[in-house]
């Protein structure tokens, strides 16, 4: 058996591992098994491109041992973040994913220019290589900037930041990327053939920044799964590049992962693609000003508690407010305090609720919350009547009737959960401004709602205690 | 087995370099259609729940790019500069891959199921709201 055969050996077994993986995804229970399974893949991916590699007289071992080493020594803390955290380690590590793409798509051409080898550049290759380092090059600024605003690094702006002829200008930039990608594709070995490549570098990264910038808080689950997407997408042209076909499938199984839920994100918004990325949303559309009559109605903790206390049914609402303030915690008590009470809790997960997709359930889950107990907007909003009591945690726009109503409202037509249908509301919000869309809640001024201001820990806490207190009694 | 089915593929001969030249794009488009389905059917089963998780699998997972990565710095005739390119690629996926799969499994363990008998009654999450009446009449 030549080392090439064995090489493509090893990574068909890699490859199927890789789709075990993800199929074991499908079920908590086993997708642990899917972890094991991917680590599996890549470090046979590793070995069999190492036997390739070793094979056909490779060199420069120690320094690859040197950056492995150094690669772990950083992805180790990384992978010890809070989980309130998750969503900006996921955009930063998509930028090391972007970058790693494009820096082996920038090596593969100059190595290719230098030895003149036109076989090398065809123009498949040439296609390839110019979509690898252009997915790989934005990946990389869009999601440091993604990151950034995630973090709420301070000089990167929070609100969108939007200019005239903003989309005019970035397809003007996209279109001379494409044509210097046309002209490389043409003339790969002109002499101007690096600085055109550079220039498509250049493009990539100012393009990053570009399309990261005009997008706000509430659409980061989208834009980070579409990051997601492009990260794989690279991987893909890579293996296109390189003729490497675990490459490409791996790309592939990434690349839908991300399209996939870009369009359920998209979808539990009632938005396209196009305008997510084209439509900056986030400035405060202030047509409401009647808005500043209406009065909230706020109420005490105790008489939340002793409402709570007589429910059949409470489901909580959470949203990204509850990351903030970590009030994850405080709120598996009041879970378990009503629980021991006989009453039934459940939680209704908006799917775009708080930065990424899922992001709620792992937070839950990390309080100890039973799986069974978070609940899919499809699945609980057929109960909501039923709800004696909703509380809602730091969520907003996902709960705002104005998205069945009002047409003039920007997230019209937006799925939500039916938090007004229920018997009577408790709303904890952090300050009286609106939420990050910038829109006024019709929920929190309806007869049934009372609001609890203050911060969620604080507020979640109190609430607690006296659960905890009154059965003392 | 790979060249045996492209033997009448251009650039054949090249293929002592780690596939480096090779032009059978059909195959690698084929290839890539057929991964993309894959991954469609696969991922549109994940859990919900499991949304966040999936995510930095597939964060791992991307970091696939290692492959390109080492191809690339381990090459004997390469410029210092270029081997270096592949050097820090080579970190930034490694970087992704460990910090990728700790995190999801993590995050997985932390997914667990109603103690005691609670669970057996309540079965699937789909049949929640079901076995939600059931426990409101106790």
């Amino acid at each position: 058996m030549s080392a090439e055969t064995l090489v493509q050996l090893i990574y068909l077994v890699s490859t199927a591992l890789f789709i075990l993986s993800l199929r074991w995804m499908s079920d908590p229970q086993t997708a642990r098994k899917g972890v094991f399974s991917g680590v599996a893949a890549m470090a046979l991916a590793v070995v069999g491109t190492l036997t390739g590699v070793i094979a056909t007289g490779g060199t420069h071992y120690w320094w690859i041992l040197g950056a492995f080493a150094l690669g772990a020594a950083v992805g180790y803390p990384l992978a010890q973040v809070p989980l309130t955290a998750v969503p900006q380690r996921t955009a930063l590590s998509h930028a090391f994913g972007g970058l790693a793409a494009g820096l082996v798509g920038t090596a593969k051409f100059f190595l290719y220019y230098g030895q003149r080898n036109e076989a090398a550049l065809a123009p498949f290759i040439v296609v390839a290589l110019v979509a690898e380092i252009l997915l790989g090059f934005l990946t990389f600024t869009g999601s440091i900037l993604a990151a950034g605003k995630l973090q709420e690094v301070k000089w990167i702006p929070q609100r969108p930041v939007t200019y005239p002829m903003q989309n005019a200008s970035n397809l003007a930039l996209f279109g001379l990327a494409l044509a210097l990608g046309v002209a490389l594709v043409l003339h790969p070995l002109a002499p101007w053939a690096p600085w055109a490549f550079v220039g498509i570098i250049l493009l990539s990264l100012a393009f990053g920044v570009l399309l990261i910038i005009p997008i706000g808080g509430a659409d980061m689950p989208t834009v980070i799964s579409i990051l997601n997407a492009y990260a794989g997408l690279s991987a893909v042209a890579m293996g296109f590049v390189l003729n490497n076909k675990l490459l490409i499938t791996a790309g592939a199984l990434d690349g839908s992962s991300g399209l996939i839920l870009s369009v359920i994100m998209c979808k539990a918004m009632n938005r396209s693609f196009f305008n997510v990325l084209f439509g900056a949303f986030g400035q405060t559309t202030t047509a409401s000003a009647e808005g500043e009559q209406k009065a909230y109605k706020s109420d005490t903790v105790e008489s939340a508690a002793q409402v709570m206390e007589q429910a059949n049914l409470v489901v909580i609402v959470p949203g990204y407010g509850m990351a903030v303030a970590q009030a994850q915690h405080k709120v598996r008590e009041v879970y378990d305090l009503l629980r021991k009470k006989g009453v039934t809790v459940k939680f209704a997960i908006h799917p775009v609720a708080g930065r990424m997709p899922g992001h709620m359930n792992v937070l839950l889950a990390e309080a100890e919350i039973p799986y069974e107990d978070l609940m899919e907007m499809s699945e609980i909003n057929g109960d909501m009547p039923q709800a004696d009591v909703v509380l809602v945690i730091g969520a907003n726009d996902v709960v705002n009737p104005a998205a069945r109503s009002d047409k003039n409202s920007p997230i019209y037509g937006m799925p939500i959960i039916d938090a007004d249908k229920a018997k009577t509301v408790y709303a904890i919000k952090r300050s009286k401004a609106p939420g990050f869309a910038g829109i006024d809640n019709e929920l929190y001024f309806l007869d049934k709602t009372f609001m609890l201001f203050g911060d969620a820990k604080t507020v979640v806490g109190d609430l607690a205690r006296k659960l905890a207190g009154d059965s003392g009694h | 087995m790979i060249q045996t089915a492209h033997s009448e593929a251009p650039g054949h001969a090249a293929q002592a370099g780690g596939g480096h030249g090779q032009v059978d794009f059909m195959g690698a488009l084929f290839v890539f259609m057929l991964a993309t389905f894959i991954g469609f059917m696969v991922i549109q089963r994940v859990s919900r729940l499991l949304h966040t998780p999936l995510m930095s699998l597939t964060n791992a997972i991307s970091a696939i790019a290692v492959v390109g990565a080492l191809i690339v710095s381990a090459g004997k005739d390469a410029p210092g500069y270029i081997t270096a390119l592949g050097l820090v690629a080579i970190f930034c996926s490694t970087t992704n891959i460990v910090s990728g799969f700790l995190i999801t499994d993590r995050m997985l363990k932390m997914f667990k199921k109603q103690g005691g008998s609670a669970s057996a009654s309540r079965g699937e999450p789909e049949h929640a709201p079901r076995a939600l009446g059931g426990e409101v009449a106790k």
